[in-house]
């Protein structure tokens, strides 16, 4: 599998039992009821992913399949070429690449906030995380009046920026930073280096796992946003997948494949990476020390 | 508890840090500060006069209303039962959410090994897909004609459900697709926390003769306190916070069953753009969102105490 390629133990999981080691009946229960859970709850990508290739009469078949009897790609077909499907793909990727300037800046807070003392900090940590609570229905309109005013309502930029940064991120960042030992830090700067350097250097190659879930979360995130899009992009020329696939929603109600098709393709690529990632999310989280 | 010579050093790099943290943590506090906090002195402004669609283009129209704005939410039936739908849908959620993640996070961790390993991914899955896709799959699942669901429960003999046009199973099915799209993160967090506990302690108990399930509920569960702390807070906020699901699968309905609060406000907001209304509404539930949160906070202090 290519996730054990980045597999790097960490310190305090628990040894992989042996294959072939005997499992004791209890055990057998835990692992038919985790088999039974998960069947059950992955049962809603698999029913999509099947009547995105079936044909429209077989969608709406009653008694229903869960595989095509004749699989077609028609309508994966017909959102690229008959609908601007791939526009909002590159749409998204851009939403997405913005989001990574926002993931540097919160490991630079993050990093501000766990190796040093200044005034204020504690004012301005508090008010990080209280913008946790805050719902975004509360943040909507002031926004999209903020973002008006300064005349990014309609562009990629104002659509990625209300999300660019967020507070659990900040969070997480400085939960993981705090663990990097102080004499390291003092270390690189009696031996010359500046505060830039030593962020660049020292503190972001030892914050790998972390890095990791946060480029996964950020990636999620920004593949995901549906909110600002949809209050945001204006014209169809900015729209992101997500928006695109509410079109759907609203246009063509009675042909379940197309849906199905559309909803695919903003799921398949999320799963891909997730699964790519996941040990690191799990390691990344443990580190992080909330235990 | 950081010890003398450890706080020393802290200070002198503090002395020698000048503008070098405002530099670090200055960008990020400035996006959410323009995009989390400025937006509430925003809203607290529009909050107090009565703004719509025709003040948004021509501001000299916007009149100052004073409270008027609060005193009919107060005043409108429609508030109240958005409240309602949110306290009820979050007394039963919250639980669920949370154990339901517990469960699967033990599960998971008593497994261990690579079944468990290939499973994780799979209950994770729910998390990760946009609420957009979410709504297009379970809108299909829920079709009282080709539906899936009522096709299996006409397999076994039961009778069909009307998922989402009953008021009472509209608020089951909404509550149903929230929990399976939130325990996934929740329970990333609690088996993260568990794989954090040095099984040094449970070898002990094991020592000393201790079966599985007093291990689990009296050693592990009682040494995840702060990751369950940090998920039921969050798991609170979010459902006092709900709107995607129903925003997406009913638009409220039917007849308001599932017009949770935010929902409400939203559709005072952008469908019938009372924007002066709206932000009354949104800093009520701001302030009801931070009350219970500090309670919580407050509780779990004394607890430590």
């Amino acid at each position: 599998m290519s996730t054990d390629t980045l597999r790097r133990p960490a310190p305090a999981s628990r040894p992989v039992r042996p294959r072939g080691a005997r499992r004791s009946p209890g055990r057998v229960v835990v692992d038919v009821l985790l088999i039974l859970g998960a069947a059950a709850t992955s049962l809603p990508f698999f029913w999509m992913i099947f009547a995105a290739l079936k044909p429209r009469s077989e969608a709406t078949a009653v008694p229903p399949h869960l595989l095509p009897q004749e699989p077609t790609w028609e309508f994966v077909r017909t959102l690229f070429v008959d609908l601007d499907f791939g526009r909002y793909l590159a749409n998204t990727v851009v939403v997405v690449a913005i989001g990574f300037v926002g993931l540097f800046l919160m490991a630079m807070a993050g990093y501000g906030f766990a190796k040093f003392e200044f005034r204020g900090k504690t004012l301005m940590f508090g008010a990080v995380l209280a913008t946790m609570m805050i719902p975004v229905q509360v943040t909507m309109i002031p926004t999209y009046l903020i973002l008006n005013a300064v005349g990014l309502t309609g562009t990629l930029v104002g659509i990625a920026l209300p999300t660019l940064v967020s507070a659990f991120g900040i969070f997480l960042f400085r939960q993981f930073m705090s663990t990097i030992p102080d004499e390291l830090l003092e270390a690189a700067r009696l031996d010359g280096a500046g505060h830039g350097r030593t962020f660049v250097s020292i503190v972001l190659p030892m914050s790998g796992p972390i890095l990791a879930v946060q480029a996964v979360l950020t990636f999620i995130a920004g593949w995901n946003s549906f909110l600002w899009p949809l209050v945001l992009a204006g014209e169809q020329s900015k729209y992101t997948l997500s928006v695109g696939l509410a079109l759907l929603n609203q246009q063509v109600a009675t042909n379940p494949s197309l849906q199905m098709a559309g909803a695919a393709v903003m799921v398949v690529p999320i799963v891909v990476v997730f699964i790519f990632f996941q040990r690191y999310i799990v390691q990344g989280f443990t580190m992080s020390g909330l235990k | 508890m950081p010890t003398s010579s450890a706080r020393r050093t802290s200070r002198a790099s503090a002395r020698r840090a000048g503008v070098a943290p405002y530099l670090l943590v200055g960008p990020a506090v400035l996006v959410l500060a323009v995009f989390g906090i400025l937006p509430i002195l925003v809203a607290a402004g529009v909050s107090l006069t009565d703004l719509n669609i025709r003040g948004l283009g021509d501001p000299s129209t916007v009149e100052f209303v004073g409270l008027a704005n609060y005193s009919r939410l107060v005043a409108d039936g429609a508030f109240w039962n958005a409240l309602r739908v949110t306290g009820i849908l979050a007394v039963v959620g919250v639980p669920t959410v949370v154990l339901v993640s517990l469960t699967i996070a033990l599960l998971l961790h008593t497994s261990g090994g690579r079944l468990a390993q290939a499973l994780r991914a799979f209950y994770f899955l729910p998390a990760i897909t946009a609420i957009v896709a979410v709504a297009l799959v379970w809108g299909y699942l829920f079709n009282s004609q080709f539906g899936l669901l009522n096709h299996l429960l006409t397999t076994v003999g039961l009778d069909p459900v009307p998922w989402l046009s009953d008021p009472t199973w509209a608020k089951v099915s909404v509550g149903l697709v929230a929990v399976w799209r939130a325990s996934g993160l929740n329970t990333i967090i609690l088996l993260a926390g568990l794989q954090g506990i040095p099984h040094e302690y449970d070898e002990a108990a094991q020592l000393d003769g201790a079966n599985r399930w007093t291990r689990t509920w009296r050693i592990q569960v009682p040494l995840l306190k702060f990751a369950l702390f940090f998920v039921t807070v969050t798991t609170v906020i979010s459902w006092l916070q709900f709107f995607d699901e129903p925003y997406v699968l009913t638009e409220g309905g039917p007849n308001g069953a599932t017009t949770s609060i935010s929902l409400y406000i939203f559709q005072q907001g952008f469908r019938y753009n009372q924007f002066g209304f709206a932000s009354a509404g949104s800093l009520v539930l701001l302030v009801v969102i931070a009350v219970v949160t500090l309670v919580q906070l407050r509780g779990r202090r004394l607890d430590v105490d």
